[in-house]
């Protein structure tokens, strides 16, 4: 497999602080590649290196085997979707997606005949006289990735794209997204703060946090393997159980918690015995009322607090007994769990099998999180 | 309950804040210009209607000649402040820092403070044959002796585009503040280089700021008085002193009416085809 883009300890800093420390990882052509982190995580930077607008502190930067450093945005062979797309309002669609191929030298019926082909493309044949103030949000996206893509980079670089649609038209584009891009095979790099977008688009993601990568795998490892508490906790939904680390005589680890219960583990961590620890269960790996479980089941009776519901993302958030702990259970809308009412207690319980462990990160992802 | 909606009912907080408005456009300038455009067609050895006044401005060399000249120069004027004026908003809009671009600001409002009469009298003390740049250069020993530096035709210009200079720069500023930074990126992403950003993007996207910015440099420069009177030579004149000396000096109102609609007519037109030429819109630019 060719590599369409190679990093090697790539480091940015402004002054004191080091925005992006240390990268290095490869992106394999045709692939579709999301860096995913927080604001303030350092994706941004290292997307405008890799399009050119700032220059490394230390490290490679190559696209195709060519090395990048000191080359100027326009001459690198790739091109960036910008955030608020910068489309540019004194022209028209057509003269938008032209502007690079004439930048070019390119000229009359060439221009006309790719661009056309682009506009078909992305499903917008005939909007080349529009205005950009004429066009939807949905319809600015796909000219800004169309004026990207028909200069046919070798990367396209995409800075959270979506962020300014709203929920419903996000969706779609999500989709949208992922189809151009299997049909065009460009390689697409794309940041975002959106877990989901990353998860239903991507080949690989790249979690990000203070300048470095934490994991880099594909959607299901990251899902089902998180390799660090932050990872866990950023990518799709998880409860968090601030834990102790207990052994017992048979060397048998246990989590136990502040109000004093013991949950078992599974033996396949390598875990060592030292206190504050962080257990992480996923909603939809606790089971509700779970009838002749397995002996090694965690079981605990809780509260229900409150049932959210959201269609097919049903949960139930529920409070162990004797805590005032929040736990959220995916609730399946199968009828089965109809007859559960608010503060009805209930029984949970989940395979040690689905419960990972890390030592506790301190720092808060989100400011409202307790 | 239905709303009956009413089309008819006077909006009196409406009226009563136009009246002035109206009272004002109309005593000040409709009315006095009429009675100008009245006395343009009159003379003072005939009775009735005549084009005399218009007839002398056509037969005389001096009067159009000085007309033509007026015109040239304004727009040359017009064009010069441009040139200094879009690197210099854009410097203080897209690269000096927030801090620097107040600082800025205030470096260039500070000298409208004064006025234009002083600021005029500055030069003048500056660059007269005993002013301090002559003393200068002939201490250093650039020249012999003195030099008479003012009242001539370039002199004239540099004072024209210093005294207009501020009526450019705030309106294209204001237009590029508005302008997001990643258009820039975003043409420089594209395989734009530095002039094909500025053809393409900067300028284009300025259009509105540079249109207003030099309809009114350009009126201004085309109806001043006092820089081409004081700064210019016996040869530099401007068509506003022709005027001035028709009434005041030769107290002949009407040709000097006259000569203001020729003016008037003049700035209009080119104002109209410079709007036509860029295709600008006349309600976009005044915005």
């Amino acid at each position: 497999m060719q590599i369409a883009l190679s990093v090697k300890g790539l480091t940015k800093q402004f002054g004191d602080f080091t925005a992006v420390n240390n990268l290095t990882f490869d992106v394999e052509d045709g692939k579709f590649f999301s860096i995913l982190g927080p604001s303030g995580c350092g994706k941004t930077t290292l997307l405008r290196m890799i399009a050119g607008f700032y220059k490394p502190t230390n490290g490679t930067l190559e696209i195709q085997g060519r090395d990048m450093l000191g080359i100027e945005p326009n001459k690198r062979p790739v091109n960036l979707v910008f955030q608020h797309l910068a489309l540019f309002p004194m022209m028209n669609v057509f003269e938008n997606i032209a502007f690079g191929l004439k930048r070019r030298g390119e000229k009359g019926e060439a221009v006309n005949k790719k661009v056309n082909n682009m506009l078909e493309r992305v499903g917008l044949p005939e909007s080349g006289p529009k205005k950009i103030n004429q066009l939807s949000g949905g319809q600015k996206q796909r000219v800004a990735i169309a004026r990207a893509l028909v200069l046919e980079p070798t990367v396209l670089l995409l800075d959270e794209p979506l962020g300014a649609l709203d929920a419903k038209l996000r969706e779609h584009m999500k989709v949208e997204l992922k189809k151009l891009q299997v049909k065009v095979g460009t390689t697409f790099v794309y940041i975002t703060h959106d877990q989901s977008e990353a998860m239903v688009m991507s080949d690989y993601v790249a979690v990000m946090n203070a300048g470095q990568f934490e994991q880099l795998d594909t959607p299901q490892n990251l899902y089902s393997n998180p390799a660090s508490s932050f990872v866990a906790q950023f990518v799709g939904n998880n409860n968090k159980f601030r834990v102790d680390l207990k052994k017992d005589e048979s060397g048998k680890f246990f989590a136990a918690t502040k109000s004093g219960d013991l949950y078992t583990l599974s033996d396949s961590f390598n875990l060592q015995n030292s206190d504050f620890f962080d257990m992480f269960v996923r909603p939809e790996a606790i089971i509700i009322n779970p009838s002749n479980p397995k002996p090694e089941f965690n079981i605990i009776n809780a509260d229900v607090k409150a049932i959210l519901f959201d269609g097919g993302n049903s949960r139930l958030l529920v409070t162990p007994e004797k805590t005032e702990d929040e736990i959220i259970v995916a609730l399946p809308q199968n009828r089965q769990f109809d007859h559960i009412k608010a503060k009805d207690s209930i029984k949970i319980g989940w395979d040690p099998e689905a419960a990972v462990c890390f030592n506790r990160m301190e720092k808060r992802i989100y400011d409202d999180e307790i | 309950m239905m709303m009956k909606y009413k089309p008819n009912k006077i909006r009196w907080s409406f009226v009563i804040f136009f009246i002035p408005v109206a009272l004002w456009l109309f005593l000040l300038i409709v009315l006095p210009h009429l009675e100008l455009l009245r006395i343009s067609f009159t003379s003072s050895g005939t009775n009735g209607f005549t084009l005399t006044n218009y007839k002398a401005f056509f037969t005389e060399p001096i009067y159009w000649l000085t007309f033509v000249r007026t015109a040239l120069y304004s727009m040359f004027v017009t064009a010069i402040v441009l040139v200094i004026s879009l690197p210099v908003a854009f410097y203080i809009t897209k690269v000096a820092s927030i801090k620097t671009q107040g600082l800025l600001m205030v470096l260039i409002l500070v000298p409208f403070w004064v006025s234009e009469l002083i600021r005029v009298y500055g030069w003048m003390i500056l660059l007269r044959e005993s002013g301090v740049l002559n003393q200068f250069l002939v201490k250093i020993g650039v020249f012999k002796q003195p030099i008479e530096l003012l009242y001539n035709d370039i002199t004239m210009i540099m004072g024209l585009v210093y005294t207009s200079m501020l009526f450019m720069i705030v309106p294209i500023i204001g237009v590029l503040g508005s302008m997001d930074d990643a258009l820039i990126e975003a043409a420089h992403d594209l395989g734009a280089k530095k002039i094909a950003i500025w053809k393409e993007i900067i300028i284009p996207y300025t259009m509105p700021g540079i249109m207003s910015g030099s309809i009114i440099v350009f009126m201004l420069v085309l109806g001043s008085y006092l820089t081409p009177k004081l700064m210019g030579g016996k040869n530099s004149l401007w068509f506003t002193e022709q005027i001035y000396n028709q009434i005041i000096i030769y107290f002949n109102w009407e040709q000097g009416s006259a000569f203001g609609f020729l003016l008037l007519l003049l700035s209009s037109l080119i104002i109209w085809i410079a709007l036509k030429v860029t295709k600008q819109e006349f309600r976009k630019v005044i915005k």
